[in-house]
């Protein structure tokens, strides 16, 4: 069957748009996405699991499989959460069906979306579509990596310390993580309660922003949520006049920054200038020295806390034994992998009688340095600017078996989480032909702003969201 | 040596909300298994606990009736151990900011009002019910399975901790009973032992008497009824003293009571501490009352039963008075006092006859049982025992029963008294040995010929006369 639309540049406010016209039905729509899922996720593994048929009356979407779906099996990456069928949707499944968007499926992830890689996946990597020898990215590598090759027009994913916009960065999506609170976590499988936060995954701004106007807003099942201060607006001016751009000055001597993805950084900053911005010198000292330190307590802290339910007695596998102690032992040591054991190791030790006040406590301290921090700057900027990701995606198996190079893919996403604000990745160029991102940072509920100049630079910029190898293919290819 | 027990409690109360602490499930007891369960309190993936408002304000509540600072923003924590009780793995669980702090309950006693402290009441959420099954112990290891009903986990449970400041078994059980009567007439639970909607856990240590020092404790648990509390920190603290005299030294240890032997079993004692491992619980937000809802909630309160115990000990004596308090009594008593009744009277015939004869005291008519305690010696005992029976129906009148007259002729009683004397010379004999407490066997047996007909009073006199010949 020839499908009836080329899903590797559709946008998803393209595909609403034909569905609106009618020229395309729902039902066509979403056949049109398995027929290129069937054609290249044999490749790049971005889905766990497909749904067949279209419910919904708009077009598709891929969850992170963290997201609860109502009937439809969520692992969260992890063997022990294997034949786990969820009786209720998460929240912000629930908003996409009511909205009319119809599960095409459910991505790959590290487990427990611990991972920069989602070669922590029990369930086998994720490849990346501009060059399937490389990682995506993670942990929702799943998710970037079918919106980059066009497996779906948009994704959700959630974000810890870089689990959204880092994979967007290395797949060459646009990727937001929203403000704390501004998005229900409400059937999300936990990973660290204070920093978990689902966003959208697209390949524009404008995409990105209208899906977050569908998910966003106060859940009364999550005690965390808030109304959003001010409407979702979806950007289109291509003037950034008067915006002030605060680039930390740390960035200028952290070596961790490739130089291909500095040079693109600093073509966007030039191109951001020529926009009519003003770009100026901040400073995020306590962000990159202690950042990491303070994130890898509080996260496997609040980790070992929420994985504790992991125990086979009520869902999930169970392996047999003569007692409970024991079953509870072997199955826990079947089902998690190294990486979740690492950190439940870590988060026990650092809340441990004795050590609390001098990790956890402590790492709650910095966290409120950081908080000020970005709060001081923020009120000198309307947005900060970094790479997103200090790297662009490396060769799978580079960074497994050395965790503390892997955690470092996300020194420059990390500290903004700890501060509980929102962040847009944006493609801003390429480096040895692979995609850089662009991460503007804004004060909290300030979406609307990083939507504006995230969709002014996206203009500027002009980047390509198709794989370089597909892109003969697709242009020959009618729409 | 004299030796001083040194009583703390710890008590867990359920309270009687509608739906559970975090989710919205009902709470109750006795539906089927596992019916009253949803994502939140079965700890699946995601899912997020939400606060119950009338659980907050009822445990702002309690505190205040327990004169208790009320914080201004408290903290739920989680509370890690690993258990199937516990579906998350953590009992959410107020900690290092409770609600209340640092009240006090004022205990009535003959040697005046005791201070006992309250060290703080905080609120959490229950855990399953597990039912271990094989195995001798009833525990979970060498059980050959397990089984969890998860109705009851998630279900709001204020713990209040007292100071050491108990002294005596007996302290212990009044104390209790008065904070019981407390809680439920605040409405916010039933505060039923037997179904476990009220729990007591006692750390109980020794010192001798007159000294300050605080010994190492141990620590009662599953006492469920006053009695077997009561029971429990005698037997421990007599163990105890047992324990220093011959030379040795007191363990910490924990033990179960065991209602079936009545006695006391130490559990096995663990290899190292527990270790909870507590942090600020991150899917909740600080608990921070709005203006003006303590204030409320004080202007709310009853006037409590420590205050009402010594309000009718005046007209009484502290032991009716606590009687009638802490068995919900008092304001039947006060109504039919007021319709004409004399107070010992009342009070006696509520606390024995009313009480005894399982009726329900809020339907009683003070003014037609004041007309019977008038009349109580007057008409004969049948009647007069009926008429107990039914006071508490629906449009009850004193007026059928009052009609009969008892027989006070003693013309007619003296050959039913002489009777029973010649019948019984053994008794006889006895009472006249100094043993006077048989007048009322002698009573009872003139009641039981004459069918209650007889005026108790005048066979009682009857009765004396006979026997001081």
């Amino acid at each position: 069957m020839v499908p009836v639309v080329d899903t590797l540049r559709l946008t998803a406010e393209d595909a609403l748009d034909l569905v609106e016209r009618g020229e395309v039905s729902p039902a066509e729509l979403h056949a049109s996405y398995l027929e290129a899922i069937g054609e290249r996720d044999g490749e790049l593994h971005a889905y766990l699991r497909i749904v067949e048929s279209a419910e919904g009356a708009s077009i598709p979407i891929a969850l992170k499989d963290v997201i609860s779906t109502k009937g439809v099996e969520t692992t969260a990456g992890s063997r022990i959460l294997s034949g786990y069928v969820p009786v209720f949707d998460a929240t912000v499944a629930a908003r996409c069906k009511a909205a009319g968007l119809t599960l095409l499926g459910k991505t790959n992830t590290d487990e427990f979306a611990m991972g920069s890689s989602t070669e922590n996946s029990a369930w086998g990597p994720s490849r990346n579509p501009w060059d399937p020898s490389l990682v995506p990215g993670g942990s929702g590598g799943g998710t970037a990596a079918a919106v980059s090759a066009g497996l779906a027009p948009w994704g959700l994913g959630s974000d810890t310390g870089g689990s959204i916009k880092q994979p967007s960065a290395l797949c060459g999506n646009v990727g937001l993580r929203p403000t704390y609170g501004t998005v229900s976590r409400y059937g999300v499988v936990a990973f660290a309660s204070s920093l978990d936060q689902v966003g959208p995954v697209a390949k524009t701004v404008r995409d990105v922003a209208l899906l977050y106007s569908i998910i966003a807003g106060r859940d009364s099942n999550d005690s965390t949520t808030v109304e959003l201060p001010e409407p979702v607006q979806l950007p289109d001016g291509e003037r950034l006049d008067g915006l002030r751009i605060g680039v930390p000055k740390q960035i200028e001597s952290l070596d961790a920054i490739e130089p291909g993805v500095r040079a693109a950084f600093e073509r966007s900053l030039e191109l951001a200038r020529e926009l009519g911005a003003d770009v100026g010198e901040c400073d995020l000292p306590t962000s990159y020295r202690y950042g990491m330190p303070c994130y890898y307590l509080v996260a496997p802290a609040e980790a070992s806390s929420n994985l504790a339910r992991y125990d086979g007695v009520r869902y999930g596998p169970r392996t047999e034994a003569a007692s409970y102690d024991e079953m509870v032992e072997r199955t826990r040591d079947e089902g998690f992998g190294a990486e979740p054991k690492r950190r439940i190791m870590l988060g026990t030790y650092a809340l441990s009688a004795g050590y609390y006040d001098a990790f956890y406590g402590q790492a709650q301290k910095v966290r409120t340095l950081l908080i000020r921090e970005h709060r001081e700057a923020l009120s000198r900027f309307d947005v900060i600017a970094t790479p997103t990701s200090p790297t662009v995606a490396f060769p799978l198996g580079d960074k497994a078996a050395d965790p503390l190079a892997m955690y470092a893919c996300d020194l420059l996403t990390i500290p903004s989480c700890l501060a509980g604000l929102p962040g847009l990745s944006i493609p801003c160029g390429l480096s040895d032909d692979l995609p850089v991102g662009l991460q503007l940072l804004g004060p909290q509920f300030g979406e609307n702003a990083l939507f504006r100049a995230g969709h002014a630079l996206e203009q500027a910029i002009g980047f390509d969201t198709v794989p370089m190898r597909w892109r003969a293919a697709t242009e020959s290819g009618a729409r | 040596m004299t030796w001083e027990p040194v009583i703390g409690l710890e008590i867990h109360v359920q309270l009687k909300t509608l739906t559970k602490m975090f989710c919205r499930c009902p709470v109750g007891f006795g539906a089927g298994e596992n019916t009253q369960t949803c994502p939140v309190c079965l700890g699946f993936p995601g899912a997020l606990p939400v606060m119950n408002r009338q659980a907050i304000e009822w445990t702002i509540l309690l505190g205040l009736a327990l004169n208790c600072e009320i914080a201004p923003v408290a903290m739920f924590s989680r509370k890690h151990y690993p258990y199937p009780d516990l579906p998350k793995g953590y009992q959410i669980s107020q900690y290092d900011l409770p609600s209340c702090t640092n009240g006090n309950v004022v205990l009535p006693t003959a040697d005046g009002d005791r201070v006992i402290g309250i060290v703080r009441a905080h609120l959490e959420e229950d855990a399953a019910k597990t039912v271990h099954v094989g195995g001798r112990t009833g525990r979970i290891g060498g059980a050959e399975y397990s089984l969890i009903d998860f109705n009851r986990g998630g279900t709001p449970l204020v713990e209040i901790v007292t100071e050491p400041h108990l002294h005596s078994a007996d302290e212990a059980k009044r104390f209790l009973q008065l904070l019981r009567q407390t809680i439920v007439e605040l409405g916010i639970s039933d505060a039923e032992m037997e179904k476990g909607a009220l729990r007591a856990d006692a750390n109980v240590s020794v010192r001798p008497a007159g000294s300050d020092e605080l010994r190492t404790r141990t620590e009662l648990k599953n006492m469920n009824s006053f009695n077997f509390i009561a029971r429990g920190i005698e037997a421990e603290a007599e163990r105890q003293i047992a324990v220093w005299e011959s030379g040795e030294e007191v363990r910490q240890e924990t033990y179960d009571f065991d209602a079936a032997h009545g006695g006391l079993t130490a559990r096995r004692a663990k290899e190292e501490a527990d270790d909870y491992r507590y942090f600020p619980e991150p899917d909740l937000v600080p608990v921070e009352p709005p203006a003006g809802l303590v204030e409320r909630l004080r202007s709310e309160l009853p006037e409590l039963p420590a205050a009402r115990i010594r309000r009718i000990e005046v007209a009484l004596d502290l032991d009716r008075a606590t009687v009638l308090v802490t068995g919900g009594l008092d304001r039947l008593w006060e109504d039919t006092v007021a319709a004409g009744a004399g107070a010992v009277a009342a009070a006696n015939v509520i606390a024995n006859s009313v009480v005894g004869a399982g009726v329900d005291v809020d339907a009683v008519a003070p003014a037609e049982l004041a007309r019977l305690v008038e009349a109580r010696e007057r008409i004969p005992r049948a009647a007069f025992d009926e008429a107990i029976a039914k006071v508490g129906d629906p449009r009850f009148t004193a007026d059928l029963y009052l009609a009969q007259e008892a027989v006070s002729d003693t013309a007619e009683l003296e050959p039913i008294v002489d009777a029973i004397l010649a019948a019984n010379p053994g008794q006889v004999e006895a009472y006249r040995g100094g043993k006077e407490g048989l007048l009322g066997f002698f009573v009872g047996q003139v009641m039981k010929e004459t069918q209650g007909k007889a005026n108790a009073r005048v066979v009682s006199e009857l009765v004396r006369s006979k026997l001081q010949t």
